[in-house]
């Protein structure tokens, strides 16, 4: 008989506290039982098949000089279906740390708030706050420990601690990579081609902006499933702030305005 | 008739938990031991009851490492002590391992009276028969913290505090004599503390050293030696003092 292990599910005490039981070391860790089927293995696999979305998003943060900036579209897309262009992506972990979201929309939520409590327990215990490499593991943890069962995450947790800025990328396979740039989701080719060009250390936070704004324009102008609006946030030494959300068609006219053509051009063209 | 379970800690009618209190007496017949934080350095001393002859005094450390950054020296059951620098032990690399930080000195001392703590509440076990001394640095604040912890899971921190036998005479003399101090200072207090209850000689005597730098450091005897004779010359010279001053004619 399979057990799924639902220790994620449970509140922190009991699974950060001291010890579970007086055996003090490994405690089992709460699971309810599975079907027992023939094939488990094949049946998982398919699970995960069809729940799998390509991660059709575009996703992008970087470190620079003044802290790290954090830009997102909002497009949900169901297949070819565009189910939402206003979906929420940068998500709002606490004052001073921004999750992303790509993969499952609800995977995405669910797990980032969950950090959120965690993050906030820590404090209360500890009387300071978890640093980024804290929050990231806490929550890279979890995610390795439901590997194999379906859950899509494709998150970048950035942060201002006591070291600094800080960026990580967390995924549902369980890998987490520190870095100081990173693009994630179907039009993150299309990003990381404007932002390793465009990129410099010593920007100013208004360069930064501009730099993260173009790159989400262009992922939405070529990749069919991102779009919607570009929000741009900038996390500092004093926390996060949202600086813009721009429609990413308004963008475009804004980047390449109609040159009105004279008449001669339009008879050629014709 | 049901007979009550002997091992089980209960109240007492008048509120007292009495297998708490005896792991305290117990506690009180262990050997002194002694810390004392200073501005850079923090000491920690144990009385070293006179070993057998034929025991290799090396085995039997009393002050212990928990981590680089955190020492620990006990009161008590050693037995029960081992059992709970182990699991101290695995805490503090677990929790490295979580959130990819070193323990503050707070939060193993909360883990360890946790501990401690819980085997008050359970069934079929006694409490730990130990107060422990908590010593360490902060990693990232460099703060110097000296934690106590005893048998019912109660800890505070502690400028200087000090456990075992005859622990009382040797808070109230470092009650009157604690001054914020650094350096050798800080060691020289705490060996007078200890001096106060136990026979004079350094092998009697252990002393550890925590600097932020050099981590945890025991002093060997001759070291030892050389202090407590320091100390008996500045007693010597304060007594002569006291009595000396020329009459005036």
């Amino acid at each position: 008989m399979m057990k799924l292990d639902t220790s994620g599910l449970e509140s922190y005490t009991s699974q950060f506290g001291a010890c579970s039981g007086l055996s003090g070391g490994i405690s089992t860790s709460p699971s309810f039982e599975l079907p027992s089927i023939t094939d488990f293995d094949g049946f998982q696999k398919e699970a995960i098949q069809m729940v799998k979305p390509a991660k059709g998003t575009t996703t992008l943060a970087f470190i620079f000089k003044e802290g790290v900036m954090v830009a997102a579209d909002s497009r949900a897309s169901m297949g070819g279906y565009i189910s939402s262009q206003s979906v929420k992506k940068i998500i709002e972990i606490n004052p001073y740390m921004l999750g992303t979201m790509a993969g499952g929309a609800a995977d995405c939520q669910f797990w980032h708030r969950n950090l959120g409590i965690k993050c906030r327990l820590h404090e209360l215990a500890n009387k300071r706050r978890i640093s980024v490499t804290g929050a990231s593991k806490l929550l890279a943890n979890i995610l390795y420990s439901y590997r194999g069962m379906g859950l899509s995450v494709g998150t970048m947790i950035a942060g201002w601690d006591e070291t600094g800025p800080g960026l990580y990328y967390v995924d549902s396979e369980g890998g987490r990579l520190k870095g100081s740039r990173f693009s994630v989701g179907s039009g993150s080719p299309y990003a990381y081609g404007v932002l390793d060009n465009g990129y410099r250390y010593d920007m100013s936070v208004e360069e930064a902006a501009e730099l993260a704004r173009r790159a989400i324009y262009h992922a939405t102008f070529r990749d069919g499933a991102s779009g919607g609006v570009a929000s741009v946030y900038y996390v500092g030494s004093a926390g996060w702030k949202k600086l813009s959300g721009d429609d990413v068609g308004e963008l475009h006219y804004k980047y390449y305005p109609v040159v009105p053509s004279s008449v001669e051009q339009e008879m050629v063209e014709e | 008739m049901a007979r009550y379970d002997r091992a089980i800690t209960v109240f007492s009618p008048d509120g007292h938990l009495f297998q708490v209190e005896y792991a305290l007496e117990a506690v009180r017949k262990g050997n002194a031991a002694v810390g004392v934080r200073g501005t850079d350095t923090i000491v920690l001393g144990v009385e070293k009851k006179s070993t057998a002859k034929l025991q290799d005094t090396r085995s039997v450390r009393k002050i212990v490492n928990l981590d680089d950054h955190i020492a620990l020296a006990c009161a008590g059951l050693k037995a029960d002590a081992r059992v709970l620098i182990n699991r101290a032990r695995i805490e503090c690399q677990s929790h490295r391992l979580t959130v990819e930080d070193p323990v503050t000195v707070e939060y193993i001392t909360r883990y360890i009276a946790g501990l401690q703590q819980k085997y008050t509440q359970s069934g079929g076990v006694r409490p730990f028969g130990l107060s422990t001394l908590i010593v360490g640095f902060d990693p990232y604040t460099a703060v110097p913290s000296l934690y106590q912890t005893d048998p019912s899971g109660t800890f505070s921190a502690w400028k200087a505090n000090a456990t075992g036998r005859n622990s009382n005479s040797m808070r109230e003399f470092l009650e009157k004599n604690y001054k914020e101090t650094s350096g050798q200072e800080t060691i020289k207090l705490a060996i007078r503390a200890l001096l106060e209850v136990v026979e004079s000689g350094g092998k009697n005597i252990e002393i550890a050293v925590m600097t932020k730098e050099h981590g945890l450091r025991q002093l060997d005897e001759a070291e030892i030696d050389a202090i407590v004779a320091e100390i008996e010359a500045e007693k010597a010279a304060a007594e002569a003092a006291k009595k000396g001053p020329p009459k005036e004619t």
